[in-house]
């Protein structure tokens, strides 16, 4: 500003066409930093898959059932504790991996937007655990009931919802568009297979459940490490019955009502440490069956409640709200996952809240 | 009314760094935060930087505004009529407010949703408020609206900025400028201080 010559006196009609640009600059100057903050919001992009444009799309499937989950809907509250056994710290500085027992919230679901929708076996049954650690720190993870995640990419995941939606006419997904989805995507036509592959284990209490996404360790020299981790049942596996009972629409969920208060269900926390060339960033891809593995744990779960008068409904199971010594990988479903799971916490969290499928009633309280 | 020598004065050099400094912080801040929301590939890294960068401006907040107290401002140029200075000093203040607000309403929100509040590896802080949901849904809310009224009130301060600077010609920019400014007035030839 200091460059600029002083004003001398110019004719008159020269001077107001002189303020007049200088007004336009000024213009230019403020329009450009306003479209460019319109430009950062997405205004100018109405077509791209954004937190909000994903939730919309499991509002649009499965319509508004207001204070539920939008996905994995229907579900109960359980807790107990995670004790490690220490193996976990030669690969991980994270304080959850040292010798001892941290208390540990979860939830039960499955798959799905319904929250009243009947159990079925083949539903995906998923996991979701947050460990309190004692410095403050806090790790939450969601795990789910299959070997691998069925798409790649949270665009290949929406377009595979829309195609899996049920056909207003026949109440079934269109053959035609579910298996134009596969042509597009040949990885989730081979993830499927592998997810199909798979024997259903009976209940909640059997099943395996699977982090899918691959995350880092970070040991105290900085050294990381690839992984995926599971928590395998200690309750011995029974194949789901051939025919599921027809008269209870919350069968798997009643069975792990009465299964905990029986005794506490345990599962054994197993990392899968990944090799240089194993894929981080895919979820649809397995990795070699040979690979170590590492027992670092126990979960026991003692407590089960339903989640109208549970913590669970205030929590968000981000899953890369992680303690210091785990980082998520290049994985583009963790952050999507991460901003689809705060969009739909802050939906349900503000709307009135109806009761669970699975009452407090049929805890038998 | 207040001779035009005054249109030499600068304001304080440390307030002039701090202003310098957060305009960079805060813009920044607000396009992190305009992007995150729509992003579901860069979320997490986003919010990631949003966190600890919210909580600097917060601690830079109060700095400015002891710095405010112990360097007075100078006085308005002649060139600003008495409508024009209310105006700036109210949205001076709006913008104190709202940057002192802005991170105090983010770091309560995370309290509320029970949210771990990790500034960078182990180092987080603790809640300011008891988990509750309901409030959670609230201060969300409400940190969006007090954002784009930030951005609104600094489009109107920049506007102005530029109006005079550009248009009035008085110097207006050169108050707050890192270097030593000459003034600008009818006088400016006699008048020249050194730099540094």
């Amino acid at each position: 500003m200091t460059s600029m010559p002083s004003p001398d006196s110019p004719p008159a009609a020269l001077a107001g066409a002189n303020r007049l640009a200088r007004l336009a600059a000024v213009g230019v100057l403020v329009l450009a930093v306003g479209t460019g903050f319109a430009y950062a919001g997405g205004w100018f992009s109405p077509r791209k898959l954004t937190p909000a444009r994903f939730i919309d799309t499991f509002e649009q499937i499965n319509g508004v059932h207001p204070g539920f989950r939008r996905n994995h809907a229907k579900g109960v509250c359980v807790g107990g504790t995670f004790e490690s056994n220490g193996q976990g710290t030669r690969l991980s500085k994270a304080v959850v991996f040292q010798p001892g027992k941290v208390p540990v919230v979860g939830r039960f679901a499955l798959a799905g937007g319904m929250p009243y929708a009947a159990d079925a076996v083949q539903t995906v049954r998923s996991m979701a655990l947050r460990f309190s650690l004692p410095n403050g720190e806090e790790w939450r993870t969601g795990m789910n009931s299959i070997p691998v995640f069925a798409v790649n990419t949270p665009e290949a995941f929406r377009e595979q919802l829309l195609a899996m939606a049920p056909d207003p006419k026949t109440g079934k997904p269109d053959p035609a568009k579910v298996k134009a989805f596969f042509t597009r995507h040949p990885e989730s036509a081979r993830a499927i297979q592998m997810i199909k592959a798979q024997p259903i284990a009976a209940g909640f209490d059997n099943s395996t459940f699977n982090g899918l996404n691959a995350f880092k360790l970070v040991d105290a020299t900085g050294k990381s490490t690839a992984v995926r981790w599971s928590m395998i049942p200690m309750q011995p596996f029974a194949p789901s019955a051939a025919q599921p009972p027809q008269n209870d629409p919350n069968f798997l969920f009643d069975a792990l009502v009465a299964r905990v208060k029986q005794q506490p269900l345990q599962w054994r926390l197993v990392l899968t440490i990944g090799e240089p060339g194993d894929s981080t960033s895919d979820a649809t891809i397995a990795w070699p069956a040979d690979r170590e593995r590492v027992d670092v744990g126990m979960l026991t779960i003692n407590q089960i409640e339903s989640e109208e008068t549970s913590p669970v409904r205030a929590i968000n199971f981000d899953p890369l709200v992680l303690p210091n010594g785990i980082t998520g990988s290049d994985d583009p479903l963790l952050s999507a996952r991460s901003a689809a799971y705060s969009q739909s916490f802050t939906r349900r969290i503000g709307e009135p809240k109806s009761p669970s499928a699975v009452t407090s009633s049929e805890m038998g309280e | 009314m207040t001779n035009p020598m005054d249109n030499r004065q600068q304001f304080a050099w440390s307030s002039r760094a701090l202003h310098w400094l957060m305009v960079a912080l805060v813009l920044t801040m607000l396009f992190i935060g305009v992007v995150m929301v729509g992003s579901l590939l860069g979320y997490h890294r986003l919010v990631s930087i949003h966190r600890p960068l919210g909580i600097i401006i917060l601690v830079l907040v109060l700095i400015r505004l002891v710095n405010r107290q112990l360097n007075p401002l100078p006085p308005f140029p002649t060139t600003m009529s008495p409508m024009e200075r209310l105006a700036a000093t109210s949205s001076e203040r709006l913008m104190y407010v709202l940057m002192f607000a802005l991170p105090l309403v983010g770091w309560g929100m995370l309290s509320a949703a029970s949210y771990p509040i990790v500034l960078y590896g182990p180092l987080h802080l603790p809640p300011i408020l008891p988990q509750n949901a309901l409030l959670y849904a609230g201060l969300r809310k409400l940190h969006t609206i007090l954002a784009f009224l930030l951005f609104f009130t600094f489009m109107a301060h920049l506007s102005a900025v530029l109006f005079h600077t550009l248009v009035v010609r008085d110097g207006l920019l050169g108050r707050m400028a890192l270097w030593k400014t000459r003034p600008r007035d009818a006088d400016s030839a006699s008048g020249s201080s050194t730099p540094g």
